[in-house]
């Protein structure tokens, strides 16, 4: 039984954010194949991201779903032994040159973990010290910008008189939602989520799923989830990655009910209906 | 408790180890306080503190002793600080450079090369602070054996003991956080200012505070380059002798009171270290904790 399914009854399901207008492109990925220490573990997805949707990435475990992810932000920099060759385009500029920006990129493309990771820091110094780093000088304005980010994560209210406190206090959904608000806070163009609801029980996963709704319109988001429920649910558009020969790579893409009511490829359908994966 | 028999066995043992090293400590303590014992009871500890000077011996020779050991203390505590606020900065600056700056070769080799440090034996760094270290201080402002160069020869030893503890509380730091950083487009630095260091904060303060008592306990190297002479320093390059030193250099003709009262500093070195740890179990406690 799926921890999702369970919570559907209590979630207030108007929540949809706005419609995504289809028609820009955000990011254009062409040609992606990722290696690790010389083995490949991805390879070639061409895959277009229109702008202001939501696009999930879903499949099996192992299949190169956060690898493809991580290659969005550069994270893949972090890797020992990881080798990315393809073109990511970000707005028409490529960001797998080896002369990108990457505190500019990253600034521009938000990430957020499947596990909820705040620092160790005090609620407010989790979304102000970016900010002070980045450039903003005057105390109050970085305050105010905390204060809507918390606002818009719905995490004000609770935490407003308690600023001070530790982070780490929050139970693991407030964590995940403090997160959110760490990486909007930026104002990115685009949100990555890696699984952002599957440590998070089945209430606080819930809260977490209808923020991601209500962001569509405003940013790029680019959703990992191994829950087609949950896909299904939120997304606009959804990319189906899949292990062929000991690498994962994309075959099917398309908007929601293209993929999960007619799917093209035969893998799609056992996948889509509970079979495969 | 446990069903089978090797389990309590081996539990059984490791009762019987930890109570050995138990009291190991317990008997330290208490053979501290027997030696001591006379000179407390007939000087009383009030002296030890109060007496003009550090003059044990002529006790007796029938003479009146004189027993302060705020010279010593004073000695001690300097040369300490001394290091410990050297060698910090120092210790942390090189653990985050072996830790997120140099490249996996250089940052292991220089590991290895600490660690050698830490291996040292004393009396290696003694000589080579006598005659070395000593002379060169006398070159620019005699008579070289002083606080300084007790304090530099100190800060040489416990300097790898911060740098590699400080290190291994680097790596606890959850990589959760690292990656949290670079995708908020955290450069480096502010990421080891902002999140690192404070992560880090409790085991980087149970590091100096380890080295804080290896500098206390330290006699062999300070006696051999701080000259020795019972004094209050009045600037750094005035030789002072530390309670260690000075246990190590009268215990030989020591008799009767005077031999109680180096067992009486050695109490006061106990103490302090006592209260180094408490003060480290304090603010590390609730790191290991959790």
């Amino acid at each position: 039984m799926n921890a999702q399914n369970t919570t559907e009854v209590i979630r207030p399901w108007a929540q949809r954010g706005p419609c995504c207008e289809t028609s820009e492109t955000c990011i254009e990925v062409q040609n992606l194949s990722v290696h690790y220490h010389g083995k490949q573990a991805l390879g070639g997805v061409d895959l277009t991201i229109p702008r202001g949707c939501i696009t999930a990435v879903v499949g099996p475990s192992g299949c190169g779903k956060s690898t493809f992810l991580n290659c969005l932000n550069r994270m893949t920099d972090m890797i020992p032994g990881c080798r990315v060759a393809g073109s990511v385009r970000l707005m028409g500029q490529d960001i797998t040159q080896s002369d990108t920006d990457l505190i500019s990129l990253r600034r521009r493309v938000g990430m957020i973990f499947q596990k909820p990771n705040p620092f160790p820091l005090s609620i407010r110094k989790n979304l102000t010290f970016a900010l002070k780093h980045h450039g903003m000088k005057r105390r109050s304005d970085r305050d105010e910008a905390a204060k809507n980010a918390l606002r818009s994560v719905g995490l004000w209210e609770e935490v407003k008189d308690r600023l001070d406190a530790p982070a780490l206090e929050l139970s693991g959904g407030q964590q995940q939602r403090l997160c959110l608000a760490r990486a909007l806070v930026l104002k990115p163009q685009v949100l990555l989520l890696d699984e952002p609801s599957s440590s998070l029980d089945p209430v606080a996963s819930g809260v977490v799923e209808d923020l991601i709704s209500q962001l569509r319109g405003r940013y790029t988001l680019v959703i990992v989830t191994h829950n087609l429920a949950q896909a299904r649910r939120i997304a606009d558009h959804v990319a189906v990655f899949w292990t062929r020969n000991g690498s994962g790579q994309l075959i099917e893409t398309g908007s929601v009910s293209q993929v999960f009511d007619s799917p093209r490829h035969e893998l799609t359908a056992t996948y889509i209906s509970g079979l495969r994966g | 408790m446990f069903r089978s028999t090797s389990d309590r066995l081996l539990l059984g043992l490791l009762r019987c180890v930890s109570a050995l090293a138990a009291a190991v400590v317990m008997l330290i303590v208490i053979f501290l306080v027997i030696e001591s014992w006379p000179a407390l009871r007939s000087v009383g500890p009030l002296r030890f503190f109060t007496d003009p000077s550090w003059h044990p011996a002529s006790a007796a020779g029938g003479g009146a002793g004189r027993f302060n050991l705020i010279p010593m203390l004073i000695g001690t505590l300097a040369s300490t600080a001394g290091a410990v606020m050297l060698a910090t900065p120092l210790g942390i600056a090189s653990a985050l450079f072996c830790r997120f700056y140099a490249p996996k070769r250089i940052a292991t080799g220089y590991r290895r090369l600490l660690e050698l440090l830490t291996g040292i034996p004393s009396v290696v760094f003694g000589l080579w602070g006598l005659l070395v270290l000593a002379p060169l201080i006398r070159q620019w402002h005699p008579p070289g054996q002083s606080l300084l160069a007790g304090v530099l020869i100190l800060t040489v030893m416990i300097l790898p003991t911060v740098a590699l503890l400080s290190e291994s509380s680097l790596n606890s730091v959850p990589r959760a956080y690292l990656r949290g950083a670079a995708a908020l487009g955290l450069s480096r630095w502010a990421t080891i200012r902002g999140v690192v260091l404070p992560a880090a904060r409790g085991g980087i303060v149970t590091a100096v505070l380890l080295a804080t008592g290896r500098a206390i306990g330290e006699t062999m190297a300070v006696l051999m380059v701080a000259g020795n002479v019972v004094q209050v320093p009045h600037s750094v390059f005035d030789p002072v002798r530390t309670l260690t030193a000075n246990i190590a250099l009268e215990l030989g003709y020591a008799m009767d009171i005077h031999r109680s009262a180096l067992f009486v500093s050695g109490l006061v070195l106990m103490m302090m270290l006592a209260a180094l740890i408490g003060l480290a179990e304090w603010i590390g406690g609730g790191r290991m904790n959790a």
